[in-house]
């Protein structure tokens, strides 16, 4: 956590330059109680991944509804950061995100923000934050926006990777870890393969117990020759020579979702 | 809404140069005529043939009778409840009357002793019914419950907007302190729109100026990332349709087309006349995964209901998706001038 000595530096992430604009002015209002320093902003949750990553923050004040990647969203990837800022999420009015911060105790400020619960929230940054359990926001973002997450985060020599769903063709877990493979190459993810499966139920079907393939990179089967104890059968992708293997409860499913798709 | 002007009460005669009422009247009365026949004839064999044979009788008054009512609508809309039915059973027993006696006098019927009274009465009595349906229904719609039901569907300016717009003109308020001024104009004038009577039709003008009030709000807040395409070419601006039918569906074009795009997005709003028809046509772009499908869906099958009380089937409203745009079309009677009561 940042030197109490220091200003709490701030990222401001709101698609509405005046909700930003207006955010820069309460802060600058409770300069005097509260030092602060405003490293950026940031008009949706991916770019603020990407100003994070050249400049690290104490706070991230974000607004929820966002394009291209919301703010639930957002708090998971920032979660599983080294050191994870604090975010407090900004919203002008969400029922079901509302209730849902109040009864896991995740702070928010609803807009119009006044000063004071500014200040109070950033105030509490330096003390210690509730401890959410791992589901709690993905748990909250997929209710709220009806689907799965948009970007998966990868950790790579302290570095944060995201990894697009759109262009996952398979996710595969082997002992420890699961990987998602792309067109260009394997991304290691600290997720489980049950958590993907249903997230993504819309996207991925299972083909194995350790596979999910992404129904449009499905492009033809093959029986296994004689009896092969890993797999039933061999499923083929566009793009990529990869075989996956397919298990015998899983067959019938698997190639009736090839053939929809061909 | 809790209103404390004086509610008339409902008059009990329906529009009848409404289609839905017209439509309404020939089935009744040939849903009498199929049991009449029914019961005349005994058997289901016979009861076709009776039935045509009624059909002979009953189709030719029908038709003169809804034409007189469709001419007499005004004058019969100006009488007291009770008169004005008490005319239109003596139109129908009068007109039934006439029938037989034009019949027998042709030799299309034979001459039965009291055969004018007996056709009179049949004809007064179907008549009756057929006006106590109206008054239940008119009751069941009256204005009391059809305004409350108005309102309720009506007030629906999202506490989304409401607060995000709240957010911008306090934004506004330091560094252009004129811009947030026009701004909490515009607000009110929205929310007066939202608050008044619902009963009345506006003046298309007056609905478009709202329309162009509430999009210039969301500019302030959106800025490039809401483009507006207003097609207002020769329509009558005069035309009456229902207040706030625009609104909730820009509303929507806003938060469901524009405001999940990084790069926005136009919204599209087209206006035309074919013969006495309005069309209303609202088009905004489908965000990537077609999400708040559900909040589309309510505020389409708010305003549904709403064009149901004031049109019946008179109006209708068309949702399309194509090509990745998301479109709603509604097409209205042109009226210039308000009718007696909705429904």
């Amino acid at each position: 956590m940042s030197n109490p000595e220091h200003p709490l530096s701030i990222l401001i992430v709101d698609d509405e330059p005046p909700a930003r604009a207006r955010l820069r002015e309460l802060l600058a209002d409770i300069e005097p109680q509260l030092p602060t320093r405003v490293v950026g902003e940031a008009d949706n949750g991916l770019v603020a991944l990407e100003r994070l990553g050249g400049e690290a923050a104490d706070v991230v004040l974000c607004d929820i509804r966002m394009p291209r990647m919301d703010g639930i969203e957002l708090a998971g990837h920032l979660g599983g950061m080294e050191p994870s800022p604090a975010v407090i999420f900004t919203t002008a009015y969400d029922n079901y995100a509302v209730q849902a911060f109040d009864l896991n105790a995740i702070d928010y400020l609803l807009k119009p923000v006044r000063a004071q619960r500014l200040l109070a929230a950033l105030q509490k940054v330096r003390q210690a934050r509730p401890v959410l359990s791992s589901d709690t926001l993905p748990a909250i973002g997929r209710e709220m926006r009806g689907g799965g997450r948009t970007h998966l985060s990868c950790h790579e020599r302290g570095r944060l990777l995201l990894v697009p769903v759109s262009e996952v063709l398979y996710f595969k877990a082997e002992l420890k870890y699961v990987t998602a493979r792309t067109r260009e190459r394997e991304f290691l993810l600290d997720e489980a393969l049950t958590r993907l499966e249903e997230e993504f139920a819309d996207r991925f079907i299972r083909l194995h117990r350790a596979v999910l393939v992404a129904k449009d990179a499905l492009a033809g089967f093959e029986r296994a020759a004689g009896d092969d104890a890993e797999a039933y059968g061999w499923a083929l992708l566009r793009d990529v020579p990869d075989r996956l293997p397919v298990s015998r409860r899983q067959w019938a499913l698997a190639r009736s979702f090839a053939k929809g798709a061909g | 809404m809790a209103s404390i002007r004086q509610i008339p009460s409902p008059h009990p005669l329906p529009d009848w140069r409404n289609f839905g009422v017209i439509l309404r009247v020939l089935l009744g009365a040939n849903a009498l005529a199929l049991a009449a026949a029914l019961l005349q004839s005994g058997t289901l064999a016979g009861w076709l043939p009776r039935y045509v044979e009624l059909a002979g009788w009953v189709e030719p008054l029908l038709l003169a009778v809804i034409g007189m009512l469709a001419g007499l609508r005004d004058l019969l809309a100006r009488l007291p409840g009770h008169s004005a039915q008490a005319v239109v059973l003596a139109l129908a027993a009068a007109a039934a009357a006439l029938q037989y006696d034009l019949w027998a006098w042709l030799g299309l019927a034979d001459p039965m002793a009291f055969g004018m009274l007996k056709a009179a009465l049949l004809a007064a009595a179907a008549a009756g019914l057929l006006l106590g349906y109206f008054e239940q229904r008119t009751r069941a719609f009256s204005p009391a419950l059809a305004e409350a039901r108005l309102a309720a569907l009506n007030a629906r300016i999202r506490p989304h907007f409401l607060f995000n717009s709240l957010n911008t003109v306090l934004s506004l308020i330091r560094a252009e302190p004129k811009r947030a001024e026009a701004a909490l104009e515009a607000l009110a004038d929205l929310f007066r729109a939202a608050l008044r009577d619902h009963r009345e039709l506006v003046s298309l003008s007056d609905e478009i100026a709202l329309g162009r009030q509430y999009l210039e709000l969301e500019k302030l807040r959106l800025g490039e990332r809401l483009r507006v395409d207003w097609q207002v070419a020769d329509v009558p601006l005069d035309t009456l349709i229902p207040p706030l039918m625009l609104q909730p569906l820009l509303e929507n074009a806003v938060y469901h087309g524009i405001e999940p795009a990084a790069e926005g997005g136009v919204v599209r709003i087209g206006f035309s006349r074919r013969s006495d028809e309005l069309a209303i046509e609202i088009a905004n772009p489908m965000s990537l995964a077609g999400q708040h499908a559900t909040g589309n869906q309510m505020a389409v099958a708010n305003i549904r209901e709403r064009l149901a009380l004031y049109y019946d089937l008179e109006a209708r409203l068309e949702v399309r998706q194509e090509a990745g745009n998301y479109c709603v079309r509604i097409t209205l009677p042109c009226r210039t001038r308000n009718i007696p009561s909705p429904s």
